[in-house]
């Protein structure tokens, strides 16, 4: 299984903001896609989805071009795991993971009893099966990034595409839910996410991306792609990259002096 | 926990729901023998049971012929109204404010209600048939909302509610320009009192045959919105969202609209401009049964139909004088919306 971008050129209003992007994410694998804001990750990933047209080149899941997919076809493939938002109403959070059912069940169907269970097992999954029953607006924010992905889960979808799924958690939930994106890539799941933090990308990726102006400059295994220079050149800011007594990951700091130095 | 465990946990639910349709049914019928009740010449509630029941076995009796026309032909129909009416606008309220993702919309403030007045509005002024007015209603209505809908498309980088909220109060008050030409060209003898007197919304002048001719687009209407109960909850997801789970929502939200719009169309083509209860109810009905849709839609109708039965209800009894609904609905929406609004108990953040 594997997802192939060819050529792919996108952005808004037939104005490109990236053009001729080559790139491949393999079942059971994570890519972890850094840039800065204005890179052009989020219109790249609602290309992937389909949600706007590509202006150019295609989307393959195996041999299946996606642009002459339907919706339900797509989210049968991919599946879409936003930032943790606020939901307009109150829903309790298995109704939220069981919306992941939409795309497999026909425009009059409601979903039944195996769309039920199959929502609490994805919810069991991710550890959050005590949740659901409250209302997803009064989770919190790492709970809320969880239920989406459980969402996802219960699509049944070979490729999960994440949007910066740690911006809004605390320190703790941020590595939480990197974890469980790790098991569920050990599990055969293709991940492609964003993030701004290269530790992330250290704890959670196999191949690392580096984005700027539309187009991947460098893409490999994250301790070949984020190097100090490599960051520098993308952020603007001088960094250094190395490995704490104790970590199982290289850790990013800056070099620059900040504030109140430990020394 | 265990599967044995699962079913133990459904039971209760499925009973829990039987019971709350069970109770709402019964809270509806005597809702529908009081007000048949009630009125210039009273009728025990148990005298109009029974006239109601032998009615329907189709065996006639010892009761005073007068009574039996008083409840079958003169408030019966009334009733009836009320309760389609008053259901329908409510589940058209609760469908607008998922569709687009907001709690504040209803048919009123989205301009349908204005565009479907003007649409009969003018349809009296030309004296047409009951058809014609209700066509021409239906095509205002969807024309006012089609007008505020691009609206708010074409304005982007600001927040999309607010956009909607005031392009719709903007419409509404165009279209409230063109009524009032509309009333300086009638003939005020004539027109002009039938055209003030429905645009206040009253259920006095409804006939079986008016209730007739609409309640088709009603069950259509209606249909349609019970089918995609599901997916309504959705698309107050957002767009995005919505479709990468895979719903066409291209197809999806103007099936909606269009149903809705039908249906309120359809209302106010027979009964007037009732206002608030398509704001009111589904914002009530949610605090009851919580914002989802599958369950929204049947209390909303439940809700609005009681509601709307009773307040029309007092409006012909409370005074010599029969207050016109639009007054009335507005009386009790207003406060309880300011209320809602200052608890922040709306059910929604």
């Amino acid at each position: 299984m594997m997802m192939r971008l060819d050529n792919l050129a996108f952005g808004h209003r037939g104005v490109p903001i990236g053009s001729k992007m080559n790139l491949s994410v393999h079942a059971g694998e994570v890519l972890a896609i850094l840039g800065p804001n204005g890179a052009g990750k989020t219109t790249l990933f609602r290309t992937i989805l389909g949600l706007q047209r590509p202006l150019a080149g295609h989307v393959h899941v195996d041999d299946t071009d996606l642009s002459l997919c339907s919706r339900s076809e797509v989210a049968a493939r991919i599946a879409y795991v936003p930032q943790a938002h606020g939901a307009l109403f109150p829903f309790r959070a298995l109704d939220i993971v069981i919306m992941g059912r939409a795309g497999r069940l026909a425009a009059f169907r409601q979903p039944g009893r195996r769309d039920r269970d199959l929502a609490l097992a994805a919810m069991e999954r991710l550890g959050i099966r005590s949740l659901a029953d409250r209302p997803y607006t009064e989770i919190s924010g790492g709970e809320r990034q969880l239920v989406l992905i459980a969402r996802a889960l219960a699509q049944e979808a070979r490729f999960l595409v994440l949007d910066e799924p740690t911006a809004s958690l605390d320190y703790g939930h941020q590595f939480q839910v990197l974890e469980q994106i790790r098991l569920l890539a050990s599990s055969g799941k293709g991940v492609v996410l964003s993030t701004h933090n290269p530790d992330h990308a250290f704890f959670v990726a196999d191949r690392a991306a580096l984005m700027a102006g539309g187009a991947i400059l460098d893409i490999g295994e994250p301790r070949r792609v984020l190097t100090p220079a490599a960051l520098r050149s993308v952020f603007g800011i001088d960094v250094v990259v190395g490995r704490i007594a104790g970590s199982a990951h290289p850790t990013c700091a800056p070099a620059r002096v900040g504030g109140p130095s430990g020394d | 926990m265990s599967p044995s465990g699962e079913t133990g946990m459904e039971r209760p639910a499925i009973m829990r729901s039987a019971a709350a349709y069970g109770l709402a049914a019964l809270v509806l019928l005597v809702v529908v023998i009081v007000a048949l009740s009630v009125g210039k010449y009273p009728v025990r509630p148990e005298t109009t049971f029974s006239i109601l029941w032998q009615g329907i076995a189709g065996t006639t009796t010892d009761v005073d012929p007068t009574l039996g026309n008083v409840i079958w032909n003169v408030r019966l129909p009334r009733v009836m109204a009320g309760l389609c009416i008053g259901a329908v606008l409510a589940a058209a309220g609760a469908s607008y404010q998922g569709v687009f993702r907001n709690p504040l919309v209803s048919p009123d403030i989205l301009g349908v209600s204005a565009g479907a007045s003007l649409g009969a509005v003018f349809g009296i002024f030309l004296s047409l048939p009951v058809l014609a007015i209700q066509v021409l209603s239906f095509l205002g209505g969807l024309f006012a909302l089609a007008v505020v809908y691009a609206v708010g498309l074409a304005v982007r980088g600001r927040d999309p509610v607010l956009t909607l909220v005031l392009a719709g109060m903007a419409i509404a008050a165009l279209l409230a320009a063109g009524i009032s030409l509309v009333k300086i060209l009638a003939d005020p003898y004539d027109q002009l009192p039938a055209i003030t007197y429905w645009l206040l919304g009253s259920l006095a002048s409804v006939t079986n045959a008016d209730l007739v001719l609409v309640v088709p687009s009603f069950v259509l209407g209606v249909a349609v919105l019970h089918l995609l109960r599901w997916r309504i909850n959705l698309l107050s997801l957002g767009d995005d969202e919505a479709r990468a789970l895979g719903v066409e929502t291209r197809l999806l939200r103007p099936a909606l609209i269009a149903a809705a719009t039908l249906i309120t169309s359809a209302a106010v083509s027979i009964s007037g401009v009732i206002g608030w209860i398509g704001l009111v109810i589904p914002h009530m009905a949610r605090m009851l049964v919580g914002p989802d849709f599958r369950v929204l839609l049947p209390a909303s109708l439940f809700l609005g139909a009681a509601f709307l039965v009773v307040i029309d209800t007092v409006a012909r009894t409370a005074s010599t004088v029969e207050v016109p609904l639009g007054i009335l609905t507005a009386v009790i929406g207003a406060p309880f919306f300011l209320a809602l609004l200052a608890t922040g108990r709306g059910g929604w953040s």
